[in-house]
């Protein structure tokens, strides 16, 4: 079956696109982009006043399933994707159990086929039950479709346990993703260590407990060179390690989340204790937020990824203290990026597909999805103008402890398509 | 009237709103040493002491304080309390809420739980201490102490001497001293000193010895000295000797200047037994106030106006 997408702005800074064309899909692959094309039959997409993008792509999910279901899982996660504008996800080990062996990925991959709504690629624990003591079955996980490695959620302490798995993941060329943070540091911290740690009487995590972390991962790649990709980077210090580290030439790439872009720690208000606002990394300062930006607008960030990590309401309405960290995001970051920097002239349409489709693929390995006759039809459609009001409701998500609850955003995706196919038509998830 | 509904930190009161208390107090304090020390001003009203937090002196002087107003009071600890068998604390609001309290005082270990309370009751909230954020009315019966023995509060010198890092109580007194023209020092290693001293609002000295001939009120913090994660001081014996109160030091204070110490004691570490017991610690004193001021702040909370006992 054939599909026109017709009169869009298609963007695609890979192949150096950028104009308003018509976009002809054939059997999951685009088949030709050029002025006044037109299909015998088949469906047309009007898309004047949108931007056709190669499927965005958000390298750091939390899909909860297997475990806690209840939180989220394969269906409801992919569903948000898409609704998000995500053609493609990277799903997290830390499930119950643990996504440390071949038979859990399969699993994953089995029920991403069975009930997914956009591609999930699954990502496993570098070391057994995400303890940090032993090597995970890292050959085994990528025959079953794995396609890097993190023991996201906890960082690995030992810097000796941390090279061997640097060192074992090297004969794979495989990604080693950290969670960079040292625990002797980060204590019992929840949030900044600063001005609102001291205000609000709340244990702090400093910047050093990231800093000293992806400094130590810096040198274990240099050393192994093993490829290294920093998740959640949320310091000004961090960027500027990763910075130095890329003009060394060292195989490192970093990721930062929108709420860690667009958010400062003044938002956990000394009024409210909002737990939304409870996040690791914990929000930092406006001029942390300041060179992540300039660090994702020079390249030394190669991708935004959101961290989406979905809690039940009864968990986060507990004690500041007490609740569990994280925000969901993956509805929320296109949007955010829309209104914070493209509406505001901060970023072009370039800038956003690049951090948030060549850059995330590019940081993991997966094949590169272009806007050329002959590719794989990848592809989200966004209307720049849309406008969105963050509620409960808006979410496909089962959980809604969003950072951003009560925004109002501009933009978002009103199609996603995968392989030709409808994800996401007219800002709705097709069922 | 307060212009506030709850006294959960030191933002919720103006200087005003202090200035009330402290003269509502007064009123109080004539009570206390009656005979019979008892008001009917808060007959048919039901004040709720929510501990979850062991504690015995301040859950002591709030359950006092209820009882000279004759409210009914009845106490809800951790050792009895849901919360320890799970049920959340909005849920334990909730049922306070539904059986229609009217007034809650809450000591929980964790930062900001006051709120959350407030959020889910109508009742009015008073916060007992929450973790290492804030414990307001410990800082305003501090301020009535040293109103009454120094005369006035703006201008003095106070100096915070230990843990301040981990101190709820220092968390509310400097902002209290700041809001009514007094000038606070806090005094510690860098291993009991906040991230950010600067936001609190206070001076800051490593040398309790350098600043010591300035103060008016030399006010010593109790040190724990079981800790789970490293000691921040090698020794008992080092921190009494650098941030210790005792009566050498006290002799290199001014003469008027006056200790006091938030209770509990630990007798020869943060002070001596000679400073103390001698006559120019206000430490009873504090613990006299502290019904008082209790009192003040629930009667002005629940509706008396400024003419307190005398009413």
């Amino acid at each position: 079956m054939a599909l026109l997408l017709k009169g869009g702005r298609v963007v695609d800074p890979a192949v150096g696109l950028d104009a308003v064309c018509d976009v002809v899909i054939r059997d999951g692959r685009i088949v030709e982009i050029g002025e006044g094309l037109t299909i015998p039959k088949g469906i047309t997409v009007e898309c004047a006043e949108k931007v056709i993008v190669p499927g965005l792509v958000d390298v750091h999910v939390h899909l909860r399933e297997p475990g806690y279901e209840y939180k989220e899982d394969v269906a409801s996660g992919t569903r948000a994707a898409a609704h998000g504008g995500f053609s493609a996800v990277c799903a997290m080990p830390n499930t119950n159990p643990v996504c440390d062996e071949g038979s859990a990925v399969r699993f994953l991959v089995e029920r991403a086929a069975e009930r997914g709504k956009v591609r999930v690629h699954p990502i496993g624990a570098l070391t057994v039950g995400l303890k940090g003591e032993a090597l995970a079955e890292m050959g085994d996980m990528l025959a079953e479709g794995a396609i890097g490695f993190s023991d996201d959620g906890k960082g690995i302490q030992s810097a000796g346990m941390m090279r061997l798995v640097m060192d074992y993941a090297r004969q794979f060329d495989t990604v080693v993703i950290a969670h960079s943070e040292d625990n002797t540091l980060a204590g019992k911290g929840v949030v900044n260590e600063g001005a609102i740690s001291t205000r609000l009487g709340m244990a702090g995590i400093p910047d050093a407990a990231e800093e000293i972390a992806i400094a130590r991962d810096i040198a274990l790649s240099e050393l192994t060179g093993c490829r290294l990709h920093v998740a959640h980077i949320s310091t000004a210090g961090s960027v500027e390690l990763v910075r130095a580290a890329k003009a060394r030439g060292a195989r490192v790439t970093a990721e930062v989340t929108p709420h860690h872009l667009f958010l400062d720690e003044d938002a956990v208000d000394a009024h409210v204790y909002d737990t939304s606002f409870k996040m690791n990394p914990p929000l930092r300062t406006a001029e942390d937020c300041a060179a992540l930006l300039a660090g994702l607008s020079d390249g030394t960030i190669d991708c935004i990824a959101t961290d989406h990590a979905p809690h039940a309401a009864h968990e986060k309405a507990l004690e500041f203290e007490l609740a569990p960290f994280g925000t969901t995001g993956i509805e929320t970051a296109l949007p955010l990026v829309i209104t914070n920097l493209v509406s505001k002239d901060a970023a072009s349409w370039n800038d956003v597909v690049n951090w948030m489709a060549i850059g995330p693929r590019r940081a993991m390995g997966l094949p590169e999805v272009r806007l050329e006759a002959g590719a794989l039809a990848d592809i989200t459609i966004i209307d720049p103008e849309a406008r969105v009001e963050v509620t409960p409701e808006y979410f496909e998500s089962k959980s809604a402890n969003s950072a951003f609850l009560r925004a109002t955003l501009l933009g978002k995706a009103t199609e996603v398509l995968i392989e030709g196919r409808f994800a996401l038509r007219n800002g709705k998830v097709v069922d | 009237m307060l212009s506030t509904r709850h006294i959960i930190d030191m933002d919720d009161l103006t200087p005003e709103d202090i200035t009330l208390i402290l003269d509502t107090a007064e009123s109080f304090i004539e009570v206390n040493q009656r005979r019979i020390k008892k008001l009917p001003t808060l007959r048919g009203r039901t004040v709720v002491n929510l501990f979850l937090e062991p504690s015995t002196r301040t859950r002591t002087s709030f359950e006092i304080a209820a009882k000279r107003l004759s409210a009914d009071g009845l106490n809800f600890s951790a050792s009895t309390s849901a919360t320890v068998k799970g049920e959340s604390l909005v849920d334990t609001a909730e049922t306070l809420s539904a059986m229609a309290c009217d007034l809650v005082i809450v000591r929980h270990k964790m930062a900001g739980s006051p709120r959350m309370l407030a959020r889910h009751m109508d009742a009015h909230i008073i916060n007992g201490g929450d973790g290492m954020h804030q414990h307001p009315t410990q800082a305003l019966l501090d301020l009535f102490t040293m109103r009454d023995k120094l005369g006035h509060l703006e201008g003095l010198k106070v100096g915070i001497v230990g843990d301040i890092a981990h101190s709820r109580v220092a968390g509310s007194l400097v902002p209290a001293l700041n809001m009514v023209g007094a000038k606070p020092i806090i005094i510690a290693p860098p291993t009991l000193l906040p991230a950010r001293p600067d936001v609190l609002g206070a001076e800051v000295s490593t040398s309790l010895d350098n600043v010591l001939p300035e103060l008016d009120v030399a006010y010593m913090l109790r040190i724990q000295m079981e800790r789970a994660e490293g000691m921040p001081f090698p020794s008992v014996r080092e921190y009494s000797r650098l941030f210790g109160m005792n009566e050498a030091r006290l002799a290199k204070m001014k003469p008027e200047a006056i200790v006091m110490h938030p209770g509990p004691m630990n007798r020869g570490v943060e002070i001596s037994s000679a400073v103390a017991d001698g006559a120019r610690s206000l430490v009873l004193n504090q613990v006299n106030a502290g019904v008082a001021v209790r009192m003040a702040a629930m009667y002005l909370l629940l509706g008396g106006d400024a003419s307190g006992a005398s009413s």
